[in-house]
């Protein structure tokens, strides 16, 4: 484990090389950005086999590079945390993050600001593998604000377009808004239990600490929204359908391996204090099938390619969280891997059609896209497949299936969840039908003449994370499949299960019904595509006036227009009245005041050397009478 | 205890000085101001050689060989400027010379 | 006889050393001025500094005066400038430095009048302020020497006339 630094350390490496050097050849930056991950990854996968050959005693391992900060008995230091969990964590961003870095290499080619975005893309990577290896808290907050700075670096990419500026000034600020909340909870639990090293935490909470106590819920609830802002949950959620400003490259690292999984990472890995605040934990599951069904129901009404995947990972996210408040860590986990790789697959794939389209991403100018481009028909298929959770062998399946049962199953959990995760099941899988329907099938509505979905460097990468799209299901499958339980294990020593399963012929009840929602879903989808696609074609330019109801979803529910009102508009208001307020009078004042006496004095400055010397001698004299007299 | 002549001779230095800061401060010529700075180093001489005379001490006639150095040195680099002064401007008036300001 | 020596040769420079001041003719000035000098090494004589005194003739009537006499007549003051001397005299211009001098004449009269230390008057001989001037004064000196010798230099340089005139 000893190599363990070197996995952070190298994309950071390959980000400062990449900002110091000015000018780099295309060739250089590009084999500088993508070489820094992919080493990375190899470090990675050492380390993994190192770790499945020999694994360490206590089931985890850490790796201190050097005291940050020693106070007395306060320490901090830069120290690396290993186990099933981060390792887990680890591979699925660097193995994702190298694929993505790759892709990248074709789809900027030509850009202006080659060397910049990868700098910018290193940077990323590196923040998050900081904050998924963070052996304390501290070091968790500065990869956490690291993904924070890069992910408005990089919505804000193309900054010479005001629209992509604010888009990433508002995933800043609303993500912060959780951020500082989170960064209370962190001040909390080192006030009252004295350390920051995360597992010194964990154990010391759950000793001292009694089940359903206030400290421990307000410690939850804080962290907690912290993690609702960077994964994009309800109510921070806006920023998410906005982030699509940046390249799409970006907004597959964002959705699959770093970033909005960040949230669910912080929770899973304090998951000893959830469990000691049944409220909050209650409260997770309730946002997570809540912001299931609302990204879901916006999903169908989007237009623009990337929007639709954004409510799609925002919905899917809520999955996670669902999953995480019923106490399933590890399904939880399980279904943030295979959704790292259909949903990194399905922005690709996306960037590529995007590219076929001449950068158009409007839903209803495609059509037919399917014998234009194949490569990123056949592995968007793939991808969707995985995301509507369509059996047997698609990963989305097995980890959405295994989420499902333990929202039936689990203590906390019940039939009202399980109805509502049920609804959200049809949402998905009516929302990817719908995608693919109107991109790849149907008469071809506005589709350029030569379209160009992108070389070798955009192909590769589609095909080869199609292959864990598809198969990665296969390591953790329901008993009645199989009963393959490769990953559970894996992660039960850090993660452990909520509970006892069911017994194995409600398991197959709840898959049977859940297939037949998700096919259900898809013919609903494939149907609302063909008319919506009929539809236009029919009206041709025109704006598809749409219902009330549409309009709303279309919104996103209206929270944009409702935090406009509520937040932005008085703040501003303020900001406006306060214009010219009183802390500047003072300091203008000042100016003015030295100003004025600049000037008084600038008249002294005469020339005239009879009159200097007057000046010292009435100096001089004043100072002697002064003496004398006084 | 009456005054003796150290007393008188302060009062002296003390004229012969505000005598010579007039003369510094009132003239324009560059000439007088020169005699004038003599008048108020001779003046200070004589404060402290009556000083020294007053406490019996030689450090009075010390201190007045020191100035009579100063004053020396004072009027030869003084009347090279007044050379150069001349020179330039054609005049030995002070105000005339007025580009020490911005 | 001493006494009335004194404040004859204090009122002769104080006397002198006014009109040195205010002649509009340079060359007057100055030789009121060498008269003010020779009175005040009659004080100094008679403070009992027999030394000072005599430097007091050979350097200031000597030497420095002698130079501002040169100076004054190699620069050709002629009558034009006596008369311009003499509109510049005008109360206008000195009234404000009169009444500085005034001030700063009370103030260091009233400073005598309450503040003078008490003693009497002693003669130092040349032999004491040789002792005292090469004793604890040794470091002094070769300061001075150091001034003297930048006079020098300084004077040379700056008297030196300058290639190009002055615009």
């Amino acid at each position: 484990m000893e190599l363990l630094w070197l996995v952070p350390a190298l994309p950071l490496l390959g980000f400062a090389l990449l900002t110091l050097a000015r000018r780099l050849v295309r060739g250089v930056a590009a084999l500088i950005g993508v070489g820094s991950i992919g080493l990375s990854m190899l470090v990675t996968l050492w380390i993994a086999y190192s770790f499945l050959v020999s694994p360490p005693q206590s089931g985890a391992a850490s790796d201190t590079v050097w005291s940050w900060i020693a106070l007395g008995d306060f320490r901090v230091s830069v120290a690396f945390y290993l186990d099933s969990f981060s390792l887990v964590m680890i591979l699925v961003i660097t193995i994702v993050g190298f694929f993505i870095h790759l892709y990248s290499a074709g789809y900027m080619e030509g850009d202006d600001g080659f060397a910049r975005f990868f700098a910018y893309m290193n940077l990323f990577t590196a923040s998050m593998l900081i904050l998924v290896l963070a052996d304390n808290l501290l070091l968790l907050l500065v990869g956490w604000e690291g993904v924070g700075l890069c992910s408005y670096l990089l919505i804000g990419f193309w900054y010479r377009d005001p629209a992509n500026a604010r888009a990433a000034v508002k995933a800043f600020v609303v993500t912060r808004t959780g951020d500082a909340a989170m960064l209370v909870g962190f001040l909390l639990l080192f006030t009252s239990l004295g350390t920051l090293n995360i597992q010194d935490l964990l154990s010391k909470a759950v000793s001292q600490w009694p089940s359903g106590s206030g400290i421990a819920i307000a410690a939850a609830a804080l962290i907690l929204a912290g993690a609702l802002g960077k994964s994009a949950q309800l109510p921070l959620q806006t920023w998410l359908p906005d982030a699509m400003a940046g390249p799409t490259p970006v907004s597959a690292l964002i959705h699959a391996a770093t970033m909005v999984t960040a949230g669910v990472y912080l929770v899973a890995r304090t998951h000893a204090i959830f469990a000691l605040a049944p409220p909050v934990q209650l409260a997770v599951g309730i946002i997570g099938v809540a912001t299931l069904l609302i990204a879901g129901f916006s999903a169908i009404t989007q237009r623009d390619i990337k929007r639709v995947l954004a409510y799609s990972t925002m919905s899917q996210i809520g999955y996670m969280f669902l999953a995480l408040g019923v106490g399933a860590w590890g399904a939880a986990l399980f279904h943030f891997v295979t959704h790292a790789f259909f949903k990194s697959l399905l922005f690709l794939a996306a960037g590529s059609v995007i590219l076929a389209m001449h950068h158009e991403q409007d839903l209803l100018k495609m059509g037919g896209l399917w014998k234009r481009a194949p490569v990123a028909f056949w592995t968007f298929l793939v991808g969707a497949l995985a995301m509507a959770a369509v059996p047997p062998l698609i990963s989305g399946f097995s980890s959405k299936d295994w989420i499902l049962s333990w929202v039936w199953s689990s203590p906390a959990g019940g039939p009202v969840l399980y109805v509502l995760a049920l609804l959200g099941v049809l949402l998905t899988a009516t929302y990817t039908a719908r995608l693919v329907t109107l991109a790849f099938f149907g008469r071809e509505r506005d589709v350029p003449e030569h379209v160009h979905p992108g070389g070798a460097l955009i192909a590769v990468p589609l095909i080869v994370l199609a292959v864990p799209a598809l198969f990665l299901g296969l390591i953790q499958t329901p008993r009645s499949l199989g009963g393959v339980n490769l990953f559970a294990s894996f992660v039960q020593g850090v993660l452990p299960e909520p509970g006892a399963e069911g017994p194995p012929s409600t398991e197959l009840l709840l898959m049977a019904v859940s297939t037949l929602v998700a096919l259900a879903g898809l013919v609903l989808g494939w149907a609302l595509g063909v008319s919506q696609a009929r539809a236009h074609l029919a009206r041709r330019e025109a704006e598809p006036a749409g219902s009330p109801l549409h309009r709303f979803l279309l919104s996103g529910w209206g929270f944009d227009w409702l935090y406009d009102r509520a937040i932005v508009g008085p703040y501003r208001w303020l900001a406006r009245i306060n214009q010219s307020d009183v802390a500047d009078w003072i300091a203008r004042g000042f100016a003015a005041l030295s100003r004025l006496l600049n000037r008084l004095l600038s008249l002294a400055q005469t020339g005239r050397l009879r009159w200097y010397a007057t000046a010292l001698g009435i100096g001089a004299v004043a100072i002697v009478a002064m003496v004398v007299f006084l | 205890m009456s005054p003796q002549f150290s007393d008188y001779a302060l009062v002296v230095a003390a004229v012969l000085f505000a005598l010579g800061l007039f003369g510094v401060l009132a003239r324009r010529n560059v000439v007088y101001v020169l005699i004038s700075v003599e008048v108020m180093l001779n003046a200070a001489g004589l404060a402290f050689i009556s000083a020294g005379s007053k406490l019996g001490q030689p450090d009075g006639q010390v201190m007045f060989i020191f100035i009579l150095t100063l004053a020396a040195a004072e009027a030869s680099v003084g009347l090279a400027l007044v050379i150069q002064f001349y020179r330039a401007y054609k005049t030995l008036d002070t105000d005339s010379a007025r580009e020490l300001k911005d | 006889m001493v006494t009335v020596l004194f404040f004859v040769a204090g009122a002769l420079a104080i006397v002198s050393t006014a009109l040195a001041v205010t002649r509009p003719n340079a060359v007057h000035a100055l030789l009121y001025l060498i008269v003010a000098i020779l009175s005040l090494s009659v004080l100094f004589y008679l403070l009992g500094a027999p030394f000072a005194a005599a430097l007091e003739v050979i350097v200031y009537a000597g030497a420095i005066v002698v130079l501002l006499l040169f100076v004054v007549m190699m620069l050709n003051l002629s009558h034009q400038s006596v008369a311009e001397e003499r509109t510049l005299l005008k109360p206008s211009i000195w009234i404000g430095p009169g009444i500085l001098a005034a001030v700063l004449l009370g103030a260091l009269i009233a400073l005598l009048s309450n503040g003078a230390p008490a003693g009497g008057d002693s003669i130092e001989g040349p032999a004491a302020v040789g002792t005292a001037l090469f004793r604890p004064y040794l470091v002094g000196v070769e300061i001075a020497s150091f001034l003297l010798i930048s006079g020098v230099v300084g004077a040379y340089h700056l008297g030196r006339r300058l290639k190009e005139p002055r615009p």
